[in-house]
């Protein structure tokens, strides 16, 4: 069945920190919510795994057990092993003896930490503790599997790595959720959402949320409208929501990174306009 | 061309049997933003720890700024560490100043943006006005030359290009920058790019010479997930890419062969290679470069 949240907002004191989210969680795809620090990423989350209530909308998630949560902070016991920390959040979930340490060979295995098995977690890099707690998120072969930055500061190998695990957990059909800062990633997920300020900016497979973009991005050394421009690399970009460039200036293919801030500009300039 | 800000000389740094880094040579010219790529345990860490003087070579030199890194060449050096070096218990204002002071500089005035945090302690306040924050500070005794470690992890594309602006306006003014970096999109805002493996410089020059001779698949099939799982199984470097699936330099006939064992019906399209399949193909055969 399908998860996920619809309609939700959800308040802490004077800040909205999710304005009227609607995002669905099919079984066997990847989700990826993108955005940047305050965006709202990890209030979704908590949501949906019910640790923290809506002030308003309906949350659809499985029973606690069936959940298995990756949180943003660490997700495993540092004083643990490897080996321990897997046994004891197998033991939660009720696996012992003979499925257990089958689970536990199978997904360390498949994490690459089998030669880590014996190290405390705390002795881990911070790619293999990523990769431990997404173990630890799924031993129990949950049917939604939530993942709250599970990359973010991780090098690119270890990223891949991630990705790979991700991949075959919904392969396998699990409806997986993960929140991220890396716009490959979220180009590579089955359906991706733009989070900005607690607002859903655009969301969809990437190839829809590239078709149904408005506008013209060009490229040139100065920017015509500084509202409306931002660097990229030498060069500064700008966005012609209703396609007037000056002739002038070379027109570029838009990529993630483009529709995301040029739909960002757009919705920070409404705020203002209303404010 | 004008001498090297930053430099390294066939540098190696040796922990007991581990060679950490090992013979790299690397220069960054003024006015320009070079980019520093590598998985972790590549070295990067090592080797900016040599050039700001905190750590010394096992064999070969390092120069910033035409001299050693001893304390009156690192004065004119910026530096952004990845945990920002701000203190958290202090205003922004207050940071500015305190690390302004000890450089013997005026402390840099605040832009608009930032001007609402000026009395805020930095643990308050959102990640990307730390940035910027700690950006500030690293440049307000107007330095020659800058190491930033990974200026942009974990702020909006907004924020990030607002950071870019700032990081671009010093190489404007001739400042040679060396940046860190995990994200691909970062090191698309660089000049030119090094990528460090396994403590040795395998690759520099733009993307396209990054990415070098590794070559990438992209396998289309109704049945993505077996498609996946198969592709895995055989041990092939294979990510999901949307509903299809990539593997890095992997010989066609060879990828037909394991398809057809699996019973899968898929068409194989070349593509280009992105920077991340030539680092995992790297770190899967260690010695490949």
């Amino acid at each position: 069945m399908t998860f996920g949240v619809d309609s939700l907002s959800v308040r802490f004191g004077d800040v909205l920190a999710l304005d009227n989210v609607t995002v669905a969680v099919k079984p066997g795809a990847v989700v990826a919510v993108v955005g940047g620090d305050g965006a709202g990423k990890t209030t979704l989350l908590r949501t949906l795994v019910r640790e923290i209530q809506p002030t308003a909308g309906e949350v659809s998630a499985p029973a606690k057990a069936d959940i298995g949560f990756l949180p943003a902070s660490s997700g495993s016991w540092a004083a643990l092993t490897v080996t321990q920390n897997l046994d004891f959040v197998g033991g939660v979930f009720g696996l012992t003896g003979d499925d257990l340490a089958r689970r536990r060979d199978s997904l360390l295995t498949g994490a690459g930490l089998a030669k880590a098995r014996d190290r405390l977690a705390s002795q881990l890099s911070g790619g293999m503790r990523r990769k431990l707690g997404f173990c630890l998120a799924i031993v129990a072969q949950p049917a939604l599997l939530v993942l709250d930055e599970p990359s973010t500061g991780v090098d690119p190998v270890s990223r891949v790595d991630l990705w790979r695990l991700i991949s075959e957990a919904a392969a396998a059909g699990t409806a997986v959720i993960m929140s991220t800062t890396y716009l490959d990633e979220a180009e590579r997920a089955a359906h991706l959402v733009v989070l900005d300020e607690g607002q859903v900016l655009v969301q969809g497979p990437y190839d829809t949320v590239r078709a149904r973009f408005r506008g013209v991005i060009t490229q040139g050394t100065d920017p015509v409208r500084t509202q409306w421009s931002w660097r990229r690399g030498r060069h500064r970009r700008e966005y012609w929501p209703d396609t007037d460039q000056p002739a002038h200036l070379d027109v570029v293919e838009p990529d993630l990174e483009d529709i995301v801030i040029a739909l960002s500009l757009v919705r920070r300039s409404t705020v203002r306009a209303a404010s | 061309m004008s001498p090297a800000v930053i430099q390294a000389h066939g540098v190696t740094r040796k922990f007991g049997s581990l060679t950490a880094v090992d013979a790299v040579s690397i220069q960054v010219a003024p006015g320009e933003v070079v980019g520093l790529l590598g998985a972790n345990g590549a070295g990067k860490t090592t080797l900016i720890r040599m050039l700001l003087g905190l750590l010394d070579t096992t064999a070969g030199q390092v120069e910033v700024l035409g001299g050693p890194p001893d304390r009156a060449h690192r004065r004119r050096l910026g530096y952004v560490p990845q945990n920002l070096g701000l203190y958290r218990d202090l205003t922004v204002t207050e940071n500015l100043e305190f690390i302004a002071v000890s450089y013997g500089a005026t402390p840099p005035s605040l832009p608009d943006d930032l001007a609402r945090y000026a009395r805020t302690p930095v643990s308050a306040v959102p990640l990307g006005a730390q940035r910027r924050t700690a950006f500030l500070a690293a440049v307000a005794h107007n330095p020659e030359a800058l190491l930033l470690d990974e200026p942009t992890s974990g702020v909006d594309v907004l924020s990030s290009a607002a950071l870019w602006d700032t990081i671009r306006a010093q190489s404007d003014r001739g400042v040679g920058a060396l940046v860190t970096t995990h994200n691909m999109q970062e090191a698309q805002q660089c000049d030119r790019l090094l990528l460090m493996s396994n403590g040795r410089l395998v690759a520099q020059g733009s993307e396209a010479d990054i990415i070098g001779t590794t070559t990438a698949l992209a396998v289309y099939s109704d049945d993505w997930a077996t498609a996946f799982a198969a592709l895995n199984a055989a041990g092939v470097p294979v990510i999901l890419d949307g509903r299809a699936v990539r593997v890095a330099d992997t010989d066609p006939t060879e990828l037909d062969k394991i398809l057809n064992a699996a019973g899968i019906a898929a068409t194989t399209v070349p593509v280009p290679a992105t920077i991340e399949e030539r680092m995992l193909v790297l770190a899967r055969v260690p010695n490949a470069a």
